[in-house]
């Protein structure tokens, strides 16, 4: 269970977040500058709560009155950037398997191998990031993620790099993996189509959540103009 | 009438090139004109040549490990931290590139000669730097670290923020973020911006002058030989400086193959 409950101002955005996960995915819907991003900075121990606590799984990350901050490393969460991030210098095995750097190497190959055949892309270790197309890309770095056994995953605009064919068929994906894996998930998103992979929709205004519902409940009693664009976009399955 | 502004215009470009071309490569062309390879052979044999050499390499050898050891650790808590703290940090490693190498020389030696404002502490430890070729290397490293630092924070602001963050998600310390993302990623742009310090550095000959003053074996870097030679014989110093050219095509040559486009990355001049 992921429970955060944020504050922090940066510039003229006021950020106020209270929520709560449970092995779930939740999206995250909103207008640009509504404070999507800086949400995940915040969790991820990039930036500093003002006031606040983020728990994970009854682990305490962050806490501004017991003056707990766990730094980034420490936090135990699976990162997607929108555009994957791996790193253009290692090949693909390189990539996944950075994060298992505390194992012996014949264990760290086995399971970086592991996670990279669960998710289709085993036969691309010895190739570069550069020769990869989007959406094998955002395999690998799902892999790489995933060898760690993070406790939540953080999704920036999962398909945002994708062209529209790629983009259909990894939501599919992602979303009997998201079943799969039971993890608490947040997905920042801006696509009304990546609705199918949550549980729950969670809809970011000025730096605020303005409402948290199914889609069906979003749909029934929208409470703002966004909110009601928003779900009228959304096709009813991928 | 506005096609022939255009033309113009483009044969003041063609003449500005013929024109700077020719001034910047006519020096380089003397060098070589007036010399036979008699001339080349004798430079070879002349006795300040070989010291010199050595000490050049050896001194512009350990400025250049010092300014890249330490540069490259300020070069990433600048990039990494903006804020007033690291604009006073970059404006501090750019100051040597604006002071004239004698100014430079003249402040090394009020700053760590015997009687210098760190000096007086030094020499009661027994520790004499002014005139000795530790003397060489700082005012190398003095003189060439803006080369270096400008280059390293340029070519660490490139980075992409998020392969930093993500590494950090994946268990990387700050450290070895740094080692096994930065470094490797920042590499063309950290080694460019070496090479030009380096250049700098064996070019170096005010500074040295005042701070450490001309003495064979010593203190004598390859410039200084060539100015040493030049007041006995102006085919000597042409013979070292012909030794010292071909060291700087080796150079550029180098560079050129680290930055395969032309330009070389990271390496916007500081300063000027």
């Amino acid at each position: 269970m992921l429970e955060l409950r944020i504050a922090r101002r940066i510039g003229a955005l006021e950020l106020r977040v209270e929520l709560t996960l449970d092995r779930e995915a939740a999206l995250i819907a909103g207008p640009n500058g509504a404070g999507k991003s800086t949400l995940l900075r915040l969790l991820l121990g990039v930036l500093r709560p003002e006031t606040g606590r983020i728990a994970l799984e009854g682990r305490t990350l962050f806490d501004a009155a017991a003056a707990i901050d766990l730094a980034v490393e420490e936090r135990e969460l699976g990162y997607l950037p929108q555009d994957y991030a791996l790193f253009p210098h290692l090949d693909v095995m390189g990539n996944a398997t950075f994060g298992l750097a505390r194992l012996p190497r014949r264990e760290r190959l086995r399971r970086a191998g592991e996670w990279l055949e669960k998710l289709g892309v085993g036969h691309l270790a010895r190739r570069f990031p550069a020769g990869l197309s989007g959406g094998e890309r955002q395999r690998v770095a799902l892999a790489r993620s995933l060898a760690r056994n993070p406790r939540a995953l953080l999704l920036d605009e999962p398909f945002a790099a994708l062209d529209p064919i790629a983009r259909r068929e990894l939501r599919g994906s992602m979303r009997s993996w998201l079943q799969e894996w039971r993890l608490p998930a947040l997905i920042v998103s801006h696509d009304s189509a990546d609705a199918v992979l949550a549980d729950r929709i969670a809809v970011m205004e000025h730096g605020q959540l303005v409402q948290q519902d199914t889609l069906e409940e979003l749909r029934r009693a929208p409470a703002s103009a966004f909110v009601a664009g928003f779900v009228s976009a959304t096709p009813d399955s991928a | 009438m506005r096609l022939r502004a255009a033309s113009a215009w483009g044969a003041a470009q063609l003449f500005a090139s013929a024109l700077l071309g020719l001034f910047l490569l006519l020096p380089v062309v003397a060098l070589f004109a007036g010399s036979s390879w008699d001339d080349f052979s004798s430079g070879l044999r002349n006795p300040l040549l070989l010291p010199a050499l050595r000490l050049s390499l050896l001194t512009t050898g350990s400025s250049l490990a010092l300014v890249v050891g330490l540069g490259s650790l300020v070069a990433w808590r600048v990039a990494r931290n903006p804020g007033r703290a690291s604009r006073w940090m970059e404006a501090i490693t750019q100051l040597p590139a604006v002071i004239p190498p004698a100014v430079a020389g003249v402040g090394l030696l009020l700053a760590f000669g015997r009687r210098g404002l760190f000096g007086g502490w030094l020499d009661r430890h027994g520790i004499a730097l002014a005139f000795t070729t530790p003397a060489v290397i700082l005012a190398e490293a003095f003189v060439s670290a803006p080369f270096f630092v400008q280059a390293a924070i340029a070519a660490f602001r490139r980075l992409d923020e998020n392969l930093l963050v993500v590494a950090r998600t994946l268990g990387a310390s700050p450290f070895r973020t740094f080692a096994r993302v930065g470094l490797p990623l920042a590499a063309p742009g950290l080694a460019a911006g070496a090479a030009m310090s380096w250049a700098r550095a064996v070019g170096e000959f005010g500074a040295t002058l005042f701070f450490a003053g001309n003495m064979t074996g010593r203190t004598q870097t390859m410039p200084l030989a060539i100015y040493t030679a030049m007041e006995s014989d102006l085919h000597a110093a042409q013979a070292l400086s012909l030794v010292m050219v071909l060291l700087a095509f080796a150079l550029l040559f180098i560079l050129r193959r680290l930055a395969p486009g032309g330009a070389l990355p990271g390496t916007e001049l500081p300063g000027a």
